[in-house]
């Protein structure tokens, strides 16, 4: 009987000062960093360049929130994570957000308790294949083996696209995306099937792209956002408007060449709001006026930040296509600033 | 006589618990068990707490969904829509397959390179020195990478062997290797009344069981006739003739056929394939822990004293008989121990499958099942439940078998 008093009383005594205080703000603030999950390094969405230093579309993501929250797009701490481990990462607190390619689903919203606050890329699920293999359409790949990323949700759709269409495959999981490269050029698998502006920046590394196509079919629907936990809401809120802000500021023709000239005031209500010389946008956010400038000062507006990393100029090269804006036929939409 | 101590007095008190020897041991090991206690009450509360804090529960539903993955290597019936238990029951299956191949394998390798590291002949057992330094010195996750890249670089891919100039060809029109696996012909029972497959493979084994029992009745003879007359009988017509005879006959009335591999769209198709990764797993997990292995044997070896060598020598054995009739009988009570744990290393070191796509219970339970659902803690805890069911397993049955080469003494 002593025995079980005496723990009960020790665990009771631990467990009080336990659970992790659900203000990411103040913890942030307090640390004056901001932990951002990545990947491990996929050539322009997150990879460090020859000097160490992190660059990429989802990277600009977490400078953009370090410099709103913290007013200095260096105060990040990249954090690599692989598919298997971002979710703990997020869940445990070791990271504030997770800016890695991550598809919204239904049950990752839900089940796993995490806030999706928006989509900075609408990608579908694609395959690469030989020029030599003579294949033209997915549907061509009966009994063909294709190397996956093991532990995202392409492994589904992968295995709903064959069964639909009634043809075989040998599946081989792979661990990483440069391990999957190796093993595709060796010719060890016949198509490598992942996000398709994955594939696009890993034939960018090939030594022959040209020899190389990436198949008409998408299999898949992939909106990839970043995303924090469930139960701080303020938190969530200042990643989502974050993000908002930079889609806005391309809308709206707010670009780091010229938004020193357009703070000094315009007359677009809605460019002075989000700049914040009109309104009080930061305070109900819970940041100062100029959070969003800094935001969209940090790597430009949303259009900035794709061109300069992944745009048709750089070696990933892909075309903006669904990730327009709305008003250019895109489905790159933000809520409105008021 | 004087007495070292005094005699206990009767009355007990609580300081006796620390400064009576009799108690202090006792008193001790309650405090660590209590310490214990204590510390994984509070590990589990805690994270109790916190699963509660994020909303969070402890549930194995997730077992029955369908898993909605596929699974190269499937020793059972299994797609994408069988359940994550039986995604974990291929895996698990997966994981005894590479350990078993690589327990034999290992066992293979390290007696040959134990005995041969003790040989008189230099070249020979300086090689073996080399083998054993070499590969027990650097980590099997490295060997398992190096073995699975030679194969996926060298050996060529399916396509090389299409058309009329063709790169590369089959081993006599039946073995294909490429760097996805190799490929070799398969048997197939074609008569029509053996039609179900395990059974077949039942029977199969059945046949073997019984030859072994015929065999062990024909030894068992000879050694009754040797004692009897002084004379053994030639058997090995005998024994050939019970392993061979009824495994053919069976053979032919199930109608025995084999089924070659052969280019067909993208892979080649019939036949067994042989997956790159269980290769390179397998040869590294037994190359790795046959260098422990062949120091246990020299080990053992060397445990035996040299006198027992020279008492055999002197009754006129061979040195082969030596070694095999003399020698390693009494080397194994030492070589068995660590052995156990060499096995029981190869089991839990097959966990590394991963790093080479081989889809063993850590890449499906552990792997896809965990990432699919995010229920992280509940998969963990079920891998360790089996990879502990399987190591208490491995050392149980081991240790039935050391205990029956144990030195019986009269």
């Amino acid at each position: 009987m002593k025995k079980s008093l005496f723990i009960g009383a020790l665990t009771a005594a631990v467990v009080t000062g336990g659970v992790a205080g659900a203000a990411t703000l103040d913890d942030v603030k307090a640390r004056g960093k901001l932990n951002c999950g990545v990947t491990t390094g996929v050539p322009g969405f997150a990879a460090p360049d020859a000097n160490g230093k992190w660059e990429g579309f989802d990277v600009a993501v977490c400078r953009a929130v370090a410099a709103a929250v913290l007013g200095d797009s260096e105060a990040v701490e990249f954090v690599p994570t692989t598919g298997k481990t971002r979710f703990t990462a997020l869940a445990s607190g070791e990271i504030d957000m997770l800016a890695r390619n991550t598809t919204w689903t239904f049950s990752r919203d839900t089940d796993l308790k995490f806030e999706f606050t928006g989509v900075n890329y609408y990608d579908g699920q694609g395959f690469i294949a030989p020029k030599a293999l003579g294949v033209t359409s997915a549907k061509d790949l009966d009994g063909a083996t294709v190397c996956i990323q093991t532990g995202t949700t392409t492994e589904l759709n992968l295995a709903d696209f064959f069964r639909s269409n009634n043809i075989s495959y040998e599946p081989v999981p792979i661990e990483t995306n440069s391990e999957a490269q190796q093993q595709y050029l060796a010719e060890a698998c016949d198509t490598y099937t992942t996000d398709a502006s994955a594939l696009a920046a890993t034939r960018a590394t090939f030594e022959n792209p040209g020899d190389h196509v990436i198949l008409p079919e998408i299999i898949s629907k992939e909106p990839l956002g970043p995303l924090v936990r469930h139960g701080d809401n303020e938190w969530g809120d200042i990643v989502r408007w974050t993000l908002n802000a930079l889609i806005s500021a391309e809308e709206l023709g707010i670009t780091s060449a010229n938004i020193g000239e357009l703070s000094g005031g315009t007359n677009n209500p809605e460019i002075n709001r989000i700049l914040g010389t009109e309104g009080n946008l930061g305070e109900m956010i819970g940041l100062d006026a100029e959070w969003a400038k800094r935001a969209i000062m940090a790597g430009g507006n949303y259009g900035e930040v794709f061109e300069k990393n992944i745009g048709e100029n750089t070696p990933v090269g892909l075309a903006r296509g669904l990730n327009a804006q709305w008003t250019d036929g895109g489905l790159i939409y933000s809520p409105p600033f008021r | 006589m004087a007495t070292l101590t005094d005699p206990p007095s009767s009355g007990f008190r609580l300081s006796k618990l620390i400064y009576d020897t009799r108690y202090r041991s006792y008193t001790f090991q309650f405090i660590a068990l209590m310490a214990l206690v204590a510390l994984i009450g509070y590990l589990g509360s805690n994270l109790m707490q916190n699963l509660r804090a994020a909303g969070l529960n402890i549930s194995y539903e997730f077992l029955g969904e369908p898993s909605g993955y596929d699974i190269n290597q499937r020793p059972i019936e299994y797609d994408s829509q069988s359940s994550h238990m039986r995604a974990s029951i291929v895996g698990i299956l997966n994981t005894l397959i590479v350990a078993f191949l690589a327990c034999v394998t290992a066992t293979v390798f390290g007696v040959l390179a134990g005995v041969l590291r003790l040989s008189h002949n230099w070249i020979v057992s300086k090689l073996m020195a080399v083998y054993v330094e070499a590969f027990r010195n650097v980590p099997v996750l490295i060997w398992i990478l190096i073995i699975f890249s030679i194969m996926t670089v060298s050996l060529p891919g399916p396509r090389s062997f299409r058309g009329e100039e063709a790169t590369s060809s089959m081993l006599f029109d039946a073995f294909a290797f490429t760097n996805r696996g190799v490929y070799t012909p398969k048997p197939e029972f074609t008569n029509p009344i053996f039609t179900s497959g395990a059974l077949n493979w039942l029977l199969v084994l059945a046949v073997l069981v019984a030859s072994w029992y015929g065999a062990r009745a024909i030894g068992r003879w000879a050694t009754r006739v040797q004692e009897a007359t002084g004379v053994r009988p030639t058997t090995w017509y005998l024994t050939l003739g019970v392993w061979f005879v009824p495994l053919i006959a069976l053979m032919m009335i199930m109608g025995l056929t084999w089924v070659y591999p052969e280019l067909k769209g993208f892979n080649f198709r019939g036949g067994i394939q042989i997956r790159g990764s269980l290769i390179a797993l397998w040869f590294a997990l037994a190359i790795y822990t046959g260098a422990f292995i062949a120091e246990n044997v020299r080990a053992g070896i060397q445990a035996v004293s040299k006198g027992q060598t020279e008492a055999a020598a002197s009754l006129g054995l061979r040195p082969g008989r030596i070694m095999n009739l003399v020698i390693l009988p009494q080397a194994l009570r030492v070589i068995i121990p660590p052995l156990i744990s060499q096995y029981l290393n190869i089991t839990k070191n097959s966990s590394l499958a991963i790093a080479v796509g081989y889809m063993d219970v850590t890449g499906t339970l552990g792997g896809i099942t965990l990432n699919q659902t995010g229920r992280a803690i509940e998969t963990v805890l079920l891998l360790m439940l089996f990879y502990l069911v399987i190591s208490l397993s491995i050392s149980a049955v081991m240790n039935v078998y050391n205990n029956s080469i144990k030195l019986r003494e009269r």
